[in-house]
Formats: structure tokens, C-alpha cells, sequence
């Protein structure tokens, strides 16, 4: 292989990125550019999320989306109901989460491969279903927050988005902080060596159902955060549209464009896919419905066919691993 | 005699009506190297399955260092220093040669500059040095296999098991891969190693067992088990035998 020149640390990367990320909005005054960067900021995070249980552990899961409802659910709920601040509505959505998380996965870590993945498609859909139906959240008709004065102890703001993005942004800060941490720590490398092979991870001393669960607790805490957040921004949820299936294939699609088990893999996703599903909206209107995830469908296919570890491996000198993972043969 | 490492009591394992192991018995002192040989299909890796917990044996027991670790998991029964590698290796392909080495470091180290410096050692040790930023899925077999015990050490195991470490190397490599034992020896690691290149593994062990057909035939010194009548007729057949006797 040849050797890689590491100009710059992935630290310094990712620093630079979120520097960026945090004055382009200020840079460019805009409603609906800001709007963009709130959807990018959140579903770069989802992605991030996800990318520990799958990226990392090798765990594919597609039913993230469960999470992210029950954190706009559990927050929601409390605010409309009794008044709750959606701060303590989203931690305790975000420990509901990582309570279903832990009873809904421990049976599945028994599956292996694409059994676990169906596994956690099924349990998706079948929380939905339970959402649909459930008289008290007032199923399939969604609840409308009530809408209070702008305040940052409701989280409610009506003046401006900047608020709303910044508050996204801590967030999004917050969760690269952690995926970094795992990738660094201990338990990154357990996570990977568990993915590459399961039985090689054993036989060196690492207990894998307790590791995929730490990292299934942890994704689906910070998934969940995030749906408090989005419900509060848009102030309206509906099980189909906080449990859906398209929501939880946005978040694996964004984050295999981008590449799979790096940290700059959801970002960059969440930086294509983002702005090309909110601008079709913006420009076609309902009829624009699909048309980004036409263009999303036939990028996710160049992407597969000619760079399977994502758009990262374009960017080889950037960081090793977007290189080492390109593809290359060895010397 | 040093004290007892591991004791195989009556192991017996099946699969469905397959009997791969039969009331197979033998001990480990601490210190030696002892080599379990046999034909192919005589049961070796399913021995070491059961022993290092991937199996759970039909009936018998394992004792490591006076502790029942039968039903014990993997991962349990290598935190208590009983640490294998595989006949078929399970590189960490995406992961660099260091970084292998590192994730089985992480075992005994409480920190991350623990684990380096135990991983830096066990590169050393292994002639890894000059690949240690190569992808696991780049090295050549001989690499992939140095690698695999590479990852094992750094466990800091008491006793080490080779499952066919040295097959598919070359003259020079197995050589290399002979010193290591025997250096891991000298550390003080106790060695279980299958292997079928005698030549290779005759010089170096203490003591060697036979399996044919999931038995246990016969166990002793290397140059007495060449010579025993069971173990030529089981390498050789019995019409070959026969014929080896006329002449």
C-alpha cells in the first residue's frame, strides 16, 4: 500500500467541519437555508447514531426509527398532556429508548447477518402499529404541540430558526464527541472486532452480546434525543411520519453514501442527501415528493458499485481510513 | 513434574450421530509443549472447541488451573489465560496489523498507553514491525497466520493454543514460527499446538498426543509415539503396516 500522508489529523477534520457547519448559517440569513441546516445538523447526528451500532459493531439495524419516535413521542406526549418541559420529555424519551433498545435487542443479538436486520425491521413496523392504534397518544391523527410563548425552557421558537439550529447543533457537537470517543476507546475496537468476526472477538476475551448492547443503548439514546428535538421543531407528529420505514432508510442510506463506520461518513450523507430532499421540496413543491429519493437511489447504486466504503473513499488523503478502505490492492 | 495446567477429563462430543470426540482424556503440565497430531477428521479442532468453550461438550469435563471452565464462555474462559487461535484464521481485515494486535491488548490494560505498550511488545516479539500499519485483509497467509498468534499473546495467556499455525508455510517461515514456540516456551506460556507437519513440530515438543477417529490412540514421547504400532497403522493404514513389517 502506499504509504498514506497524514496532512491532517481526524480530529482537525471534523473540527473544521463544525466550525463550518456553525457559521454557515450565519453566513447566509436565510430561512429556508436554515431550515436545511437544521434537517442536515439532525439527521447528520441520526446517522452518527446509527453508525455506532451498525458502522461499528456490524449490527444492521432498520429500525432506528422506532427511537427516534419514542423520543418524540415520550416528549411530546408529557408536554401536551402535563406541561413537561421537552428537555426532561427528552431524556426521558432518550432513557425509554435505550430501555426498549436493550429488551428489543438482547433476543436479537441471537440472529446473525441479515436475520437480525429483518429482526429489527419487523420491530419497527410493529412499534408503529402500537402508536397507530394507541387511543391515548391519539393514534394515526398525531398530536399538535401546543404552541407556547418562544422560550428556551419550552424550546420553542418563532421568530427565527437560529435557535432551533444552534440547540440542534450543541447536539450534533455532542454525539460526534461520542461516536469519537467510542472510535478511540476500548470499546471501538471491541465494536469492530465483533463486526469483522464475532468468534476471533471471543476467543480474545471480548463478550459480544454485552458490547452490541452497550452500543445498541447508546445509538438508541442519542437517536432519540433527536426526535424529541425534531418534534419540537415541527411542532406535529403522526406515527407514520416519526415510526416510518422511509425514516429509518434515510438514516442507513445517508450514512453508506457517505461510508459506512467512519465518523465523516454521516455528515457527508447528511450534506448530499439533506439539502437534495429539502430543495426538491422547496422547488417542485408535493409533486417534488421522490424526486431526491430517485437521485438518492441512483447515487446509493454508483456509490455501491464503483466506491462500496462511501464517498469518503474519494477523499483519500484525508484520512487513512477513507483510504485504506478504498479498495486498492496491497503493495 | 511442574503442577497441572489443563486437564481433559473423559471429553465426549457428538453431532447427531456423529461421534467426533470419545472419552478423550489427557493433561497439560505448566511449561510444555505438547502437540496433539492425527489424521484428518480424527477430531483435533473439535477438541480445541470444546476445551476453549465454542463447543459444549456431550459429556466430560475441563479443568484449567483447577477451575471447572466446561460451560464457561469464551470470552471467560480467555480472561482466565486460556487463549487460542484458529485453524482457519479470522484476521480482522479492516482493521491494520497493530490495530489487531491492540484490540487483544485491551484484555488486561485498564488504559489505552497500557494497551499500545503491550501491543508494541507483542510486535516486536512477532517480527510484525515493519507491517504494523498494513490492513489485515493485505497480508500474505504466513502474516495472517503470525498475526493470528500475534493477537492471542497480547492477551497475555497462560497457555496458548495453535490450531494448525503452520500450514500452508514455507520452509523459512515454519522455522520462524518453530523459534517462536519455542521462545513463548522460554516466557513461560504453555503450548497446545495441533499440527500435521511433523517435522516441524517433533523437535520442539514435550509430549505428543494422538487422536485418530475422535480417540485418543496413543500419548507420550515424540520419538516413542513414531514408533508406536497404533499411530503408524493410523497414518499409514493397516495393509501398509502389514506390508512395512514383512520387509
Amino acid at each position: 500500500m502506499v504509504e498514506t500522508k497524514k496532512i491532517f489529523s481526524q480530529k482537525q477534520v471534523l473540527s473544521w467541519m463544525c466550525i463550518l457547519i456553525a457559521v454557515l448559517p450565519l453566513a447566509i440569513p436565510n430561512m429556508n437555508f436554515h431550515h436545511v441546516m437544521i434537517m442536515f445538523v439532525i439527521f447528520a447526528a441520526l446517522g452518527q447514531s446509527w453508525n455506532i451500532i451498525t458502522g461499528f459493531a456490524g449490527q444492521t439495524s432498520f429500525g432506528h426509527a422506532a427511537f427516534f419516535g419514542i423520543g418524540a413521542y415520550t416528549s411530546s406526549v408529557l408536554f401536551w398532556k402535563y406541561m413537561v418541559s421537552p428537555w426532561v420529555g427528552m431524556l426521558l424519551g432518550a432513557l425509554i429508548a435505550m430501555g426498549v433498545a436493550v429488551i428489543v435487542s438482547y433476543p436479537c443479538f441471537q440472529l446473525k447477518g441479515h436475520y437480525f436486520a429483518i429482526a429489527t425491521l419487523a420491530i419497527g413496523e410493529i412499534i408503529q402499529q402500537i402508536f397507530v392504534s394507541w387511543e391515548y397518544v391519539e393514534g394515526a391523527t398525531g398530536i399538535s404541540l401546543p404552541i407556547l410563548p418562544e422560550g428556551f425552557l419550552q424550546l420553542q421558537f418563532h421568530q427565527s430558526k437560529l435557535p432551533y439550529f444552534y440547540i440542534a447543533y450543541v447536539l450534533f457537537v455532542l454525539v460526534i464527541v461520542v461516536a469519537y470517543g467510542i472510535e478511540h476507546s476500548k470499546m471501538g475496537y471491541y465494536l469492530k472486532a465483533i463486526r469483522e468476526s464475532q468468534e476471533a472477538g471471543e476467543a480474545i476475551g471480548i463478550n459480544p452480546t454485552r458490547y452490541k448492547l452497550f452500543a445498541m443503548m447508546i445509538s438508541s439514546f442519542m437517536t432519540a434525543i433527536f426526535g424529541s428535538l425534531y418534534a419540537q421543531y415541527i411542532l406535529y407528529i403522526d406515527p407514520f411520519m416519526v415510526f416510518s420505514l422511509p425514516l429509518s432508510m434515510k438514516i442507513v442510506l445517508l450514512t453508506v453514501l457517505g461510508g459506512l463506520g467512519t465518523l465523516y461518513g454521516p455528515i457527508i450523507g447528511a450534506a448530499i442527501l439533506i439539502p437534495l430532499s429539502e430543495y426538491t421540496r422547496i422547488l417542485f413543491g408535493g409533486t417534488g415528493k421522490g424526486i431526491d429519493l430517485i437521485i438518492f437511489g441512483l447515487l446509493v447504486v454508483l456509490v455501491a458499485c464503483y466506491q462500496p466504503k462511501g464517498m469518503i473513499g474519494l477523499f483519500g488523503g484525508w484520512a487513512r481510513k477513507g483510504q485504506r478502505t478504498g479498495g486498492e490492492k496491497g503493495e | 513434574m511442574n503442577k497441572v495446567m489443563l486437564k481433559v477429563d473423559g471429553i465426549t462430543m457428538r453431532f447427531g450421530n456423529l461421534i467426533a470426540n470419545e472419552d478423550v482424556e489427557f493433561q497439560v503440565h505448566e511449561g510444555e509443549i505438547v502437540s496433539l497430531i492425527g489424521p484428518n477428521g480424527a477430531g483435533k479442532t473439535t477438541l480445541f472447541n470444546c476445551i476453549t468453550g465454542f463447543y459444549k461438550p456431550y459429556a466430560g469435563r475441563v479443568i484449567f488451573r483447577g477451575k471447572d471452565i466446561t460451560f464457561l464462555p469464551p470470552h471467560q474462559i480467555c480472561r482466565l489465560g486460556l487463549t487460542r487461535t484458529f485453524q482457519i484464521v479470522k484476521t480482522l481485515k479492516e482493521m491494520t496489523v497493530k490495530e489487531n494486535i491492540l484490540t487483544g491488548a485491551f484484555l488486561h490494560a485498564r488504559k489505552r498507553k497500557e494497551a499500545e505498550a503491550i501491543a508494541e511488545e507483542i510486535i516486536e516479539l512477532t517480527h510484525l514491525t515493519g507491517k504494523k500499519d498494513q490492513l489485515g485483509a493485505n497480508l500474505t497467509i504466513a502474516d495472517k497466520k503470525r498475526l493470528e498468534i500475534a493477537r492471542a499473546l497480547a492477551t497475555k495467556p497462560l497457555m496458548l493454543m495453535l490450531d494448525e499455525t503452520m500450514a500452508g508455510l514455507n520452509q523459512t517461515e515454519i522455522k520462524e514460527a518453530m523459534e517462536l514456540c519455542v521462545k513463548l516456551k522460554k516466557a513461560g506460556v504453555t503450548l497446545v499446538i495441533v499440527e500435521h507437519i511433523m517435522e516441524a513440530i517433533m523437535p520442539i515438543s514435550d509430549r505428543v498426543i494422538v487422536l485418530n477417529s475422535g480417540k485418543k490412540i496413543a500419548e507420550g514421547a515424540p520419538e516413542d509415539v513414531v514408533k508406536d504400532e497404533q499411530v503408524i497403522k493410523a497414518y499409514l493404514g493397516e495393509r501398509y503396516y502389514a506390508k512395512s513389517k514383512k520387509c
